[in-house]
């Protein structure tokens, strides 16, 4: 009888050990379940259960991405502990690596490899959202850091160094009206390369085949005054967020939406 | 019952059973019969000093944690400055652009996407294959960072449980056999690699290597939980990583393998052992045969072949070293 009672008892706290262990798994996956919250995904990313079936969460992509713009999420972050994400305001995909390294690192095709070229990623969302902030609308132009001296991030130029993205603290801007985030749309750099018959590395196959933003003239209020206008050709890579000068900025990302299923 | 399947029913949470009497071999009836009869108190005496002595040796774990640590720091190395030589964490890598995947990482990534990349098979077989040689649970031992960690909460853990400021709850070791088919079955049906959350050795090995986060906060838990109320509970009980590379390493040529002749069955062996039921073939008229390889939960972790006073113990890699 004691023996009996031991081992039920070692039974008993056998599976309490055992549910604590899957209900603490379950616990840090939910929110990701019922996507509570949507951050974007790297370039190439399956749609969002996917991801997050086939994601190893062994952050290569992370290393090879030469402007850091690849972050792995935390127990707090809510999109399953391990997986990458991209946080624009902070650092945008710019594609400067060209070649998509973090879809070609990935060992599991949660980033795609279907895809080769930036103008075939679809990352996030782009949306015109405090345009009553937007320095083109008021006609007004820009100088100094975009994003201050404190700040951070990386971009590639291709002017500056083809090959070695510079930090944004350390190329100062001195322009009439304000066009910073189309500009720096690098679908719409490859888009003008391409016009000039000179496009990224030689490779016809690299064009995009659409503009993804532009600044609409407001005649209505006088010849300098523009406002940004999203088009088809836009990927969500985030560089416009990234480089807006105004706070918040005008453009934002909005992430595809979470999976939403519960098994 | 053949070794091999007292070994994997072992590593599923059998309890180890006395053999039958018609099992033993001629010679280890022999040597057990002599064992019975030899020890003088002199013999006992020597043999007590011997192992008070040899308790203190710690040549494998020395070595050890020196190709843990190497191999976690070759990863935030190759990270940090950027030589592409080990890219990656633990649960996926590429060695000079060669892939590598975690066994159960990869199990977990195939069960839920329920799509097999190429890269990721080769990834999975090479490291099957390493780990068959290496002796499956051997990564346990040489490579899990948590392994680490948990080594050194041990060590606490025991002054404490000296002192009486901690218990040691034993748990039913198929409970870790439970886990690991509802984390495959979880995984399958929510689509969700659900373990992943929860692996202590991820979340490490991420940590070491793109800086830590609050995920380590569940970490630092389970190594309390194994402080204070259950030594090296997680690698005991619960890790499906574990018995993942157990099953790789079932018939591996690199064992541990005991050696009856020479054996005082004092137990030194099991005192500081992971998985000491797989050890229990130590105690007097266990062994069916002179020489025994240790079963496939054994983590070539290599602590029972440098506390033994008698050498009864020793590491062997079949085809290589030549049986005593």
């Amino acid at each position: 009888m004691s023996i009996l009672k031991t081992s039920r008892r070692k039974f008993l706290k056998s599976l309490a050990f055992g549910s604590a262990a899957v209900g603490a798994a379950i616990l840090g996956i939910l929110p990701a379940i019922k996507g509570w919250i949507r951050k974007m995904r790297p370039p190439g990313a399956l749609n969002e259960p996917d991801f997050l079936a086939s994601c190893i969460k062994c952050g290569q992509c992370v290393q090879v991405c030469p402007v850091d713009a690849i972050k792995l999420s935390d127990l707090t972050d809510g999109i399953g502990v391990g997986t990458p994400y991209i946080s624009a305001r902070d650092q945008a995909c710019d594609f400067s690596c060209d070649g998509l390294q973090c879809v070609l690192a990935c060992p599991t095709g949660a980033l795609t490899h279907e895809i080769n070229y930036a103008h075939e990623a679809e990352m996030a969302v782009a949306k015109v959202v405090a345009l009553s902030g937007c320095l083109a609308i008021k006609g007004e132009g820009f100088k100094g850091l975009a994003r201050g001296a404190d700040f951070d991030g990386k971009l590639r130029y291709n002017e500056i160094d083809r090959w070695h993205p510079i930090p944004l603290n350390e190329h100062p801007y001195d322009l009439e009206s304000c066009d910073l985030c189309v500009t720096h749309c690098p679908i719409e750099i490859r888009y003008a390369q391409c016009e000039a018959g000179n496009p990224p590395s030689g490779e016809e196959r690299q064009c995009p085949p659409e503009h993804a933003i532009r600044m609409k003239p407001l005649e209505e209020y006088g010849d300098h005054f523009f406002m940004p206008e999203i088009l088809d050709g836009c990927v969500g890579c985030g560089v416009c967020e990234m480089i807006c000068p105004v706070d918040p900025p005008v453009i934002v990302m909005e992430a595809y939406p979470g999976s939403g299923r519960v098994l | 019952m053949s070794l091999l399947s007292q070994s994997l029913g072992q590593l599923f949470g059998k309890k180890p059973t006395k053999p039958d009497p018609s099992e033993f071999s001629e010679e280890a009836l022999r040597i057990h019969e002599e064992h019975r009869q030899r020890r003088s108190k002199s013999e006992i005496q020597a043999i007590h000093e011997a192992r008070e002595a040899q308790a203190k040796n710690t040549f494998w774990r020395r070595r050890r944690w020196g190709i843990l640590i190497s191999v976690n720091l070759f990863f935030v190395a190759s990270s940090v400055l950027h030589i592409n030589a080990l890219e990656g964490a633990l649960t996926g890598s590429r060695f000079v652009g060669f892939h590598m995947a975690d066994l159960n990482s990869a199990l977990q990534v195939m069960l839920a996407f329920k799509q097999i990349l190429i890269n990721l098979l080769i990834g999975t077989i090479t490291i099957a294959l390493i780990w068959w040689l290496l002796g499956g649970r051997t990564f346990c031992a040489w490579v899990c960072p948590y392994h680490l960690l948990a080594e050194w909460a041990e060590i606490l853990h025991l002054k404490l449980k000296a002192k009486g400021w901690a218990m040691d709850i034993k748990f039913e070791r198929g409970t870790r056999t439970w886990l690991w088919l509802i984390f495959a079955v979880l995984a399958f049906i929510s689509s969700y690699t659900v373990y992943e959350t929860i692996s202590p050795t991820g979340i490490l090995s991420r940590a070491l290597i793109y800086g830590p986060g609050l995920a380590l906060i569940w970490v630092a838990l389970i190594l309390l939980f194994e402080i204070f109320f259950s030594r090296r509970a997680w690698c005991r009980y619960a890790c499906p990583i574990g018995l993942t590379y157990g099953l790789v390493g079932a018939t591996s040529p690199m064992k541990v393998q005991y050696h009856l002749d020479d054996c005082f069955h004092d137990g030194a062996c099991r005192q500081v052992c992971l998985v000491p039921h797989a050890l229990e073939i130590t105690k007097p008229q266990r062994a069916t045969e002179a020489h025994v390889d240790i079963g496939a939960d054994c983590t070539r972790c290599g602590r029972c072949v440098e506390v033994c006073p008698t050498q009864s113990l020793t590491f062997e890699f079949k085809g290589l070293s030549k049986t005593k």
